[in-house]
């Protein structure tokens, strides 16, 4: 589903820094991928070029076949069949909770009213936050934000889903709401790739666990592997200081 | 009323009266002072010769145009109809609005003789002028704001060729006098292409589109940078979230920031209107009959300056706290929604 060929990325501002050192991986259909790592390791900007919100210098990114960095691409194409959600939710404040999953299903994929209706209505009950569909994003608490926002993604029929840190920025009462909706798409199989701290997700419904360190993959394995017997000494290091 | 606003309030004692009588004593202190001294120099003030210069009655004389008789004076819808027949019995009839007749069976009539008078409500010079003023401020803004929209979107755009075009206008105009532009606009655009008009022959266009033209395009120099200014103030996060649902730029910007952006700008954006407002009193320079101009015409057929000049800054006053009442009617129902 996603493959990652030799990715680079350097960042120039504020100042040099090498953000993606040479990162390749593959990501099969159905699989639950955990990224982590210490903070400012490139995970999430290894995320954001999955969808080309950061454009990696070099290198390839296949996604369902299509290569996003080559020019002839329609990237916005392509970011339709891919969900994000970010940590700071980033809803549309200025639209109800209805119209921030309605907007993109008539905007981008022409879907009737009814149509986007409808999905919204059966994704809002799926994350839970029904009664809250004609109130505005202001007006509801981190966790129900970050369910609309993932079920905003999800309205899209997305075949990947991308995950940028989105428990990091919730009061930790929040924080089991929406991984419950996260580990319920897992199950029913979606393609995620989830950049989180949460170690007891990672552990409970990751197929395989990466940790990056400096911009490079540093480790991969099973949760298994990765909490028993881990074998790289940055890992080893990063694990004690978290667990 | 929360925390932060009651610090350095007076409370409403005894001190607190005081200070409202001081504020109301110095008002009616400089009003005194400037009657007072106006009265040294032997002004009178006429106040009452300021409403004809909004609506006055006319006056207007029916006359014949030939020599005869009056033959019969007969009454019409509306008035009264007066019939001259002449010695070699050719007839003309008049009506009269308003039935006020001058002259009775069997005069004698020479012609240019008033037969009769009618009285006629018509606009004065002031109103003229503050519909003038209205007309170019509602015109030029209308035009500012498009040419600000898209003015600011490309000072933002990576295209060098519509940033650098946004930037070299946005410099330009900001950068010389409003009067100066309207010459230029005036005397060499105008002359320019009312020229090439005619010489394709076709007829000319009128002073007063090049007057808003240059009101318009100096309002969109400032309104591209508020505009800017507003775009940017919109979080990094909504294009992110707008373009990673697969929206492209004009989607992202029509549906999520511009929508944004527009509710945070309408504070400034008001203020340059009122502006324009004010800037158009410019625009008598170059023979366009607004406000200002109107005044001055008034000063000279009135001869009171200091009761025409007060009433011209008051009309302005109307129509700037008018446009003020409207962008806060806005401002709330925005944020009720």
């Amino acid at each position: 589903m996603i493959d990652v060929t030799d990715i680079n990325k350097t960042f120039f501002v504020p100042h040099k820094v090498k953000a993606l050192v040479g990162v390749s991986t593959k990501i099969a259909a159905g699989e639950v991928v955990v990224v982590i790592g210490p903070s400012g390791s490139g995970k999430s900007t290894f995320l954001r070029c999955l969808n080309h919100l950061e454009a990696a210098d070099s290198g390839h990114i296949l996604i369902d076949g299509v290569d996003i960095l080559d020019r002839k691409t329609n990237i916005n194409k392509v970011r339709a069949e891919v969900g994000m959600v970010f940590q700071s939710f980033n809803l549309f404040p200025h639209k109800t909770v209805l119209e921030n999953i309605t907007l993109a299903q008539k905007v981008v994929r022409k879907r009737s009213k009814a149509a986007a209706l409808e999905k919204a209505d059966y994704l809002l009950k799926k994350v839970g936050i029904h009664d809250k569909a004609n109130a505005y994003p202001d007006n509801l608490s981190g966790g129900q934000q970050q369910r609309v926002a993932i079920a905003r993604a999800l309205a899209m029929d997305p075949k990947v889903m991308l995950f940028d840190e989105p428990t990091s920025a919730l009061d930790p009462e929040m924080i089991g709401e929406v991984l419950d909706v996260m580990k319920t798409l897992a199950r029913e199989g979606m393609t995620m790739v989830v950049v989180t701290h949460e170690m007891g997700f990672a552990r409970e419904v990751a197929d395989r666990v990466i940790f990056m360190d400096e911009g490079a993959i540093v480790e991969v394995g099973t949760p298994e592997h990765f909490f028993k017997n881990p074998t790289h000494d940055r890992t080893k290091l990063f694990l004690s200081q978290i667990l | 009323m929360n925390a932060t606003g009651k610090i350095g309030v007076f409370k409403k004692d005894f001190s607190y009266y005081l200070w409202v009588g001081v504020f109301f004593l110095c008002l009616g202190g400089l009003v005194a002072g400037l009657y007072y001294s106006t009265k040294q120099i032997d002004y009178v003030w006429r106040w009452y010769r300021v409403p004809q210069y909004f609506f006055f009655e006319d006056t207007i004389d029916v006359r014949a145009e030939m020599q005869g008789t009056v033959a019969s004076i007969s009454p019409a819808d509306g008035g009264k109809s007066v019939t001259v027949k002449n010695d070699s019995g050719i007839s003309e009839t008049y009506f009269v609005p308003g039935g006020d007749v001058r002259v009775s069976e069997g005069d004698t009539i020479y012609p240019a003789d008033v037969l009769g008078t009618s009285k006629k409500w018509k606009v004065g010079l002031l109103l003229q002028g503050l519909w003038m003023t209205l007309r170019i401020s509602v015109i030029a803004t209308f035009f500012g704001l498009i040419i600000g929209l898209f003015g600011g979107l490309f000072r933002i755009s990576s295209n060098p060729a519509l940033k650098w075009a946004a930037i070299t206008y946005i410099e330009i105009i900001r950068g010389s006098p409003l009067l100066v532009q309207i010459f230029i606009w005036y005397f060499v655009l105008g002359t320019l292409f009312n020229t090439l008009l005619a010489h394709a022959g076709l007829p000319e266009v009128p002073d007063l589109w090049y007057g808003t033209a240059s009101l318009a395009c100096f309002a969109g120099a400032y309104v591209a940078e508020i505009v800017r200014a507003g775009i940017q103030s919109i979080h990094r996060g909504q294009t992110e979230a707008a373009r990673s649902l697969g929206m492209n730029y004009l989607q992202g910007m029509y549906h999520v920031i511009l929508p944004q952006a527009l509710r945070r700008i309408i504070p400034p954006l008001a203020g340059q209107f009122i502006s324009l407002i004010k800037d158009s009193s410019l625009l008598g320079i170059i023979a366009i009959r607004e406000l200002t101009k109107a005044t001055r015409e008034v000063v000279t057929t009135s001869l009171q300056p200091f009761e025409m000049w007060f009433i011209c800054a008051l009309l302005y006053l109307v129509l700037t706290f008018s446009l003020s009442m409207l962008t806060q009617y806005l401002e709330r129902r925005m944020l009720v929604s």
